[in-house]
């Protein structure tokens, strides 16, 4: 395809590729460049861009003020923890679809999937009173249960793809040479798996790490992860933009630095069933 | 040890009924073979007497002991896939390792047994490489390796060798026959293929949408098939059918005979005939002709022969090599 390209279509294939990429990282350019202002230069008009007084007293002062490593740790025990459990049901889950298929499968994955159509507002109510009789609100079990089963539907879709493309013989054969069923899924079906089930942990960390929805509505402080912190910078005394944009950057900075590292896996797992 | 008997196996997929009931016995140390033609349920068959699939009614006996509700693994038997179906995340001596691993073999076992294995199928050199680094035969061969180390009751195999090229499966072929003259262990061995059943087997079952038509010795198939679809299929190029004038001479509704054993002549005998193809293979020449009368026929001439297209010329079935059916297909005695 790309030999077929007049070099003049590809030049503006290319030149749209960069606006449209640039449109998209410009922001979150904006916010790093403002985290490093002074409340002052971060709302004046016209604004600065390389020519202010550089500070980190933005930082120092977000540190001060709260415990970004609290949150942050929440963040990772509730993006990893949902991940984790999550990842015990969708393997098995999806082991049963792929490999053990009924007339009804197809649906199944597809009304599993349609869940993450309703809106999440829908259910707040009915979950924020059970949290609250439970004792969960503010926990983070209760919180990495909710944010595994938002996401279980998703990750029991994509390790789905991936375990159709292993042959049952090997399953089977497997079963044959006397493993049993945790046998067969740990040390045949998993390895073999490996890659579908890396970019389904990446995306699903992901997905965790960014939810605010549940985040914000169910805790207050113990369990409260980084996007409860951005949040707490952007209400009562009005907006601090060059606090709240370093706040922002300190949540934002582990994720991306992931993201950036593994971005490859998560391109090819999610394009997975699509390009072969 | 490893006799096998079903009795009246049956296996349906929802609505459609595969395996309508079989009954088989299989001898300790016999190399069977399940032929027929594709989707008759030849797999369907060797999957259930593995556990592989569950039967739907009916006993799988293994040495005596009925296993039709038993795990796979519980039944002591390997089984050899068509696609090798090698764990490609493993080296070539952790596939082999595997089933004794599961069994929870010693170190010290594990390796006597997989290095022996490796060296009775050439394999020690590759222990240390991944399936994907391995040639067709190869993976074949640490299939089986696969299968021999775990010393089973018996061996199944299902199509082993038609992912393989015409030269490399004759060579394979050879290879399984020595190695079950070898271990003596009962195997059995689905294909589609005719040549691969009459070499290999000690017995064949010929199966037809999930029905046994005949068993039998391969020469007892050859000379005395019990029916139509039985004679049609054992023998390479297929029977000829011919009704008319010499089923009346014979007293039947068809008879059967084969290409080998229709003398050819260019002078006289009993059907004239054209010659429309013919297929010189040097040693012997296969003609296929339009018979008067009769319509199409083959024929095979030892030798080269110096026909060809529109040649006149004249058949005589050999008498004693005639088969004679009824009207149902079904094989009468020798007139
Ligand atoms: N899991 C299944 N669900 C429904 N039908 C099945 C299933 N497995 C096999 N069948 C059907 O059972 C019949 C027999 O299949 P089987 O695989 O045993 O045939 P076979 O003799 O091995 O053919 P081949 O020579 O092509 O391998 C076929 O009609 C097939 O479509
Ligand atoms: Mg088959």
């Amino acid at each position: 395809m790309e030999s077929k390209q007049t070099p003049l279509g590809y030049v503006s294939f290319s030149v749209f590729a960069w606006i449209v990429g640039l449109l998209i990282f410009f922001p979150i350019f904006w916010m790093v460049l403002t985290s490093f202002k002074s409340e002052l230069e971060a709302v004046s008009i016209p604004p600065s861009f390389i020519s202010f007084d550089w500070t980190l007293e933005n930082y120092a002062e977000v540190q001060e003020r709260s415990n970004y490593f609290k949150f942050a740790m929440n963040s990772v025990i509730l993006a990893v923890g949902s991940t984790l459990v999550g990842l015990v049901f969708a393997v098995t889950c999806a082991w049963a679809m792929a490999f053990n298929p009924t007339k009804r499968t197809k649906d199944a994955l597809l009304w599993m999937l349609s869940t993450k159509m309703m809106p999440p507002v829908g259910v707040l109510v009915p979950i924020y009173l059970m949290f609250r009789d439970w004792g969960l609100l503010d926990t983070r079990f209760g919180l990495i249960m909710v944010l595994f089963l938002m996401n279980l539907p998703i990750m029991v879709w994509m390790l789905y793809t991936y375990f159709k493309e292993i042959p049952t013989d090997i399953l089977e054969a497997a079963r044959m040479d006397g493993a049993t069923l945790p046998k067969e899924i740990i040390f045949v079906l998993l390895p073999m798996a490996v890659p579908g089930i890396a970019s389904t942990m990446l995306l699903n960390i992901i997905l965790a790490w960014n939810e605010a929805f549940w985040t914000l509505n169910l805790t207050t402080s113990d369990a409260a992860p980084l996007t409860a912190f951005i949040a707490s910078y952007s209400s009562p005394e009005g907006l601090f933009w060059a606090k709240l944009s370093a706040a922002s950057t300190l949540a934002v900075a582990p994720i991306l630095v992931i993201g950036w590292f593994s971005q490859k896996q998560l391109v090819r797992g999610l394009t997975f069933g699509a390009v072969k | 040890m490893g006799a096998i008997r079903l009795e009246k196996v049956k296996k349906t997929f929802g609505t459609l009924d595969v395996i309508p009931g079989v009954d088989l016995d299989i001898n300790d140390g016999e190399f069977v073979v399940f032929v027929g033609p594709s989707g008759c349920g030849k797999s369907t068959l060797l999957r259930l007497i593995a556990g592989l699939e569950d039967v739907t009614d009916g006993k799988i006996l293994i040495n005596g002991t009925d296993v039709a509700t038993e795990a796979p693994a519980k039944r002591g038997l390997s089984m050899v896939f068509q696609s090798y179906a090698l764990y490609p995340h493993m080296t070539v001596y952790n596939n082999i390792a595997f089933g004794l691993k599961m069994a929870g073999e010693s170190k010290e076992v594990i390796e006597e047994k997989v290095q022996s294995a490796a060296k009775i199928l050439n394999l020690t050199d590759y222990l240390e490489r991944r399936p994907s680094a391995l040639s067709g035969g190869q993976r074949q061969r640490v299939a089986i390796g696969r299968a021999i180390v775990r010393n089973p009751a018996a061996f199944l195999f299902d199509e082993p060798l038609s992912n393989l090229d015409a030269a490399l499966r004759v060579n394979m072929r050879l290879e399984i026959t020595g190695l079950h003259q070898e271990l003596k262990t009962t195997m059995i061995y689905v294909t589609h293929d005719q040549v691969e059943a009459m070499t290999m087997a000690d017995k064949i079952v010929v199966l037809q949408a999930g029905r046994v038509e005949q068993v039998g010795k391969p020469m007892e198939l050859y000379n005395s098939p019990a029916n139509k679809f039985v004679a049609g299929f054992i023998g390479s190029p297929k029977m000829n059918f011919l009704g008319g004038e010499l089923a009346k001479k014979y007293d039947c509704h068809e008879i059967g005979i084969r290409p080998e054993h229709v003398a050819v002549s260019t002078e006289n005998g009993e059907i004239p005939a054209t010659v429309k193809i013919a297929e010189h293979l040097g040693a012997e020449t296969y003609l296929h002709v339009e018979a008067d009368g009769y319509g199409p026929m083959t024929v095979r001439a030892t030798g080269e022969v110096p026909l060809g297209e529109h040649d006149k010329i004249f058949l005589t079935p050999e008498q004693d090599r005639i088969h004679r059916f009824d009207a149902h297909g079904l094989a009468l005695g020798k007139s």
